[in-house]
């Protein structure tokens, strides 16, 4: 399965840097297959970099969102975020839609919960901790790396999130 | 015009929030206090979203701060790249840089505000002008003209990757790019990166020129609308080349009144701060810069596109200038100042920047492998100032003799704007609000004017400490119920 992994996030600002940094392990793992895109924010042109892949993952700090993270399967929506020079994942998937006029490939997040996004902050104790959780977590979905296990896993994770 | 800024016994009006402000970057909330009758009383554009990255960055090696800049704003990281790295040039004891270092910084910038002027039309504001945001009439001429341009959206994510692609062959890569360093840069662009973006310049300028022919459908179909949304009379402020012309990269500022009079010319953007002046109010983080010979209540002024396209005396390409006397044409011999007329001024830019980089990119300079200036004695001191794509960008820096930083005061372009932006609402609420019911539609007419001007909210706010900030909570019957106080 040719994946793309999508990492954002300001590693200045805190849990904020959680994204990148789970994104860098994923690049250093060089797993067969798997291309790492990491930007500060989402953008319209991250679309481009879904063509061609038959899954994608985006991972990101949360705010207010399940601990120690969540992991679910998302499809294209057009709504508009509020910072919105900044798109959600679902809007990427929607402007691929919209631009290369077919569907995008089957994508989920993995979202970490962060706790202080403050600038010139390092990671919160807290934030360390989800970090190395989702980073097993995606050791696993790698180890299982097809659409269907990581929809089980998706519908496996979300009961348990606490 | 009512002064809308401070209404005059505010604990008797209601009070309307539109928080936030959609589709601008940051957090951005507006307050409205009306009477009984609906009648405006005092609009105010606030900025709730704070950083503080003068402080940040003070006690860090100089040397850091062209990297670290990109962390300030995950929107224009290049403009902030750019002018720090010339800030830094200065302090670093570099000369002038040599051709092809400026040429590629040149380039880079020009990539930069190709996508960013291109974001904000094809994705941000194209669904206010070309979907209408209240007018009927107005709405199904508009949805004819968009009939016209289906590719609209597929046009802007494709030029958004072009200049992706600019910056990482420039940059070293898409962020934390280190290609640019004091002194010049430090990669030569390889003949097939070069090739590549070559093989692209062409379709991007001809989808530049038929933005701006989409801009101009639009004003035809409702010309007074465009002229006068959000219109606000304000002087304006960008830099020139020593010919006048306009130049993203680098020149001389140039301030000119509403009536299109000289202020100053050629002020070296070194002494910035023997023209401006910065404010602060207790409701916005943001500060309020102005004019300082005119004094902050007749000294603000307006940068960005609208700016730049008026006080220059030419763009220096063929394509773009054409455009520009076209534009010019609408005023008449008099300066423009409404809202809107902020898209067709950026589409024009967007088409010059684009046939700057095709300059660019047949220049054999661009490929050339002299890199870094010759470097004499540290300074203590650096000023680097740009043109980003929302507006002037001051970069002012000093570090000590350990190379550390001690002094950090930047001037993004959305703080440059923020009065003008306060008094483009204001306008637009005097003129449709005021009076009426409130409904959704007449509330987008106040986000629409902001958007026009693209703010960039997160970036403007970063001056720790020095700004409280100020909350009433009011109830529904204009009763200060509790107010808290920060800084």
């Amino acid at each position: 399965m040719r994946l793309v992994v999508f990492g954002w996030g300001n590693d200045a600002r805190g849990d904020d840097g959680l994204g990148p940094l789970l994104l860098e392990r994923v690049a250093r793992a060089a797993w067969p297959d798997v291309t790492t895109v990491e930007d500060f924010q989402l953008q319209i042109e991250h679309a481009l970099d879904l063509d061609g892949a038959e899954a994608a993952l985006f991972v990101d700090a949360g705010r207010d969102t399940p601990a120690p993270f969540s992991f679910i399967e998302i499809r294209p929506e057009r709504g508009e975020s509020h910072t919105t020079h900044a798109l959600a994942p679902e809007a990427v998937l929607d402007v691929y839609a919209r631009s290369l006029r077919r569907p995008p490939p089957p994508a989920f997040t993995l979202s970490m919960r962060g706790e202080s996004f403050e600038l010139g902050e390092g990671l919160s104790a807290e934030a360390r901790e989800r970090l190395e959780s989702a980073w097993a977590f995606i050791q696993g979905l790698m180890a299982e790396r097809s659409v269907e296990d990581w929809r089980r896993a998706a519908n496996a994770c979300a009961p348990t999130a606490r | 015009m009512l002064n809308l800024e401070t209404a005059q016994s505010p604990h008797k009006l209601r009070r309307v929030a539109i928080e936030p402000v959609t589709r601008v970057e940051g957090h951005g909330k507006v307050t409205i206090l009306l009477d009984a009758e609906n009648r405006i009383h005092q609009v105010r554009l606030h900025i709730v979203e704070f950083r503080g990255f003068e402080v940040f960055i003070q006690g860090r090696p100089y040397w850091e701060v062209p990297v670290a800049v990109q962390r300030l704003c995950g929107i224009c990281p290049v403009s902030h790249l750019i002018a720090a790295t010339k800030a830094m040039d200065l302090i670093a004891g570099f000369g002038p840089l040599t051709p092809s270092a400026e040429k590629l910084r040149r380039l880079l910038h020009y990539g930069q505000i190709v996508q960013s002027h291109a974001l904000h039309f094809f994705h941000l504001s194209s669904p206010d002008l070309l979907l209408g945001f209240e007018s009927e009439v107005a709405k199904r001429n508009i949805i004819g003209v968009a009939a016209a341009f289906p590719d609209l959206a597929r046009q802007g994510v494709f030029t958004r990757k072009f200049g992706q692609e600019v910056i990482a062959h420039i940059a070293g890569k898409r962020i934390h790019g280190t290609g640019v360093i004091p002194g010049g840069v430090n990669k030569p662009l390889s003949v097939a990166d070069r090739d590549s973006m070559r093989a692209g310049i062409n379709q991007i300028v001809d989808w530049s020129k038929a933005a701006v022919g989409l801009v101009i459908q639009l004003h035809e179909t409702n010309p007074d609308f465009y002229k006068t949304f959000g219109e606000s009379r304000a002087n304006m402020m960008g830099l020139v080349d020593r010919r006048g012309a306009l130049d993203f990269y680098h020149g001389g500022l140039r301030a000119r009144d509403a009536d299109g009079g000289p202020i100053f010319d050629q002020v070296d953007y070194a002494t910035y701060k023997s023209v401006l002046q910065e404010d602060v109010k207790n409701w916005s983080y943001m500060k309020f810069p102005h004019i300082k010979a005119l004094g902050a209540d007749k000294g603000w002024y307006r940068v960005g596109p609208l700016a730049r396209v008026q006080i220059c005396d030419v763009m220096p390409t063929p394509l773009a200038e054409a455009e520009r006397r076209t534009f010019l044409n609408v005023g008449g011999g008099k300066p423009l100042h409404g809202a809107l007329m902020y898209h067709w001024a950026r589409m024009i830019e967007m088409l010059h920047a684009a046939e700057m980089a095709r300059e660019l990119l047949d220049d054999p300079d661009i490929v050339g492998t002299d890199l870094m200036a010759d470097k004499g004695p540290r300074r203590e001191e650096g000023v680097g100032v740009i043109e980003a794509p929302r507006g002037t960008l001051f970069h002012h820096y000093r570090a000590d003799e350990n190379d550390l930083v001690t002094y950090c005061n930047l001037i993004v372009s959305t703080t440059n704007n923020n009065q003008a932006m306060n008094e483009s609402i204001r306008a637009v609420a005097s003129r449709y609000l005021s009076g009426h019911e409130l409904t959704e539609g007449l509330l987008n007419h106040i986000e629409v004017a902001i958007r026009a001007y693209d703010p960039c909210l997160s970036c403007a706010t970063h001056a720790l400490g020095q700004m409280p900030l100020e909350v009433d909570l009011v109830d529904a019957d204009g009763a200060l119920v509790s107010r808290a106080r920060k800084g």
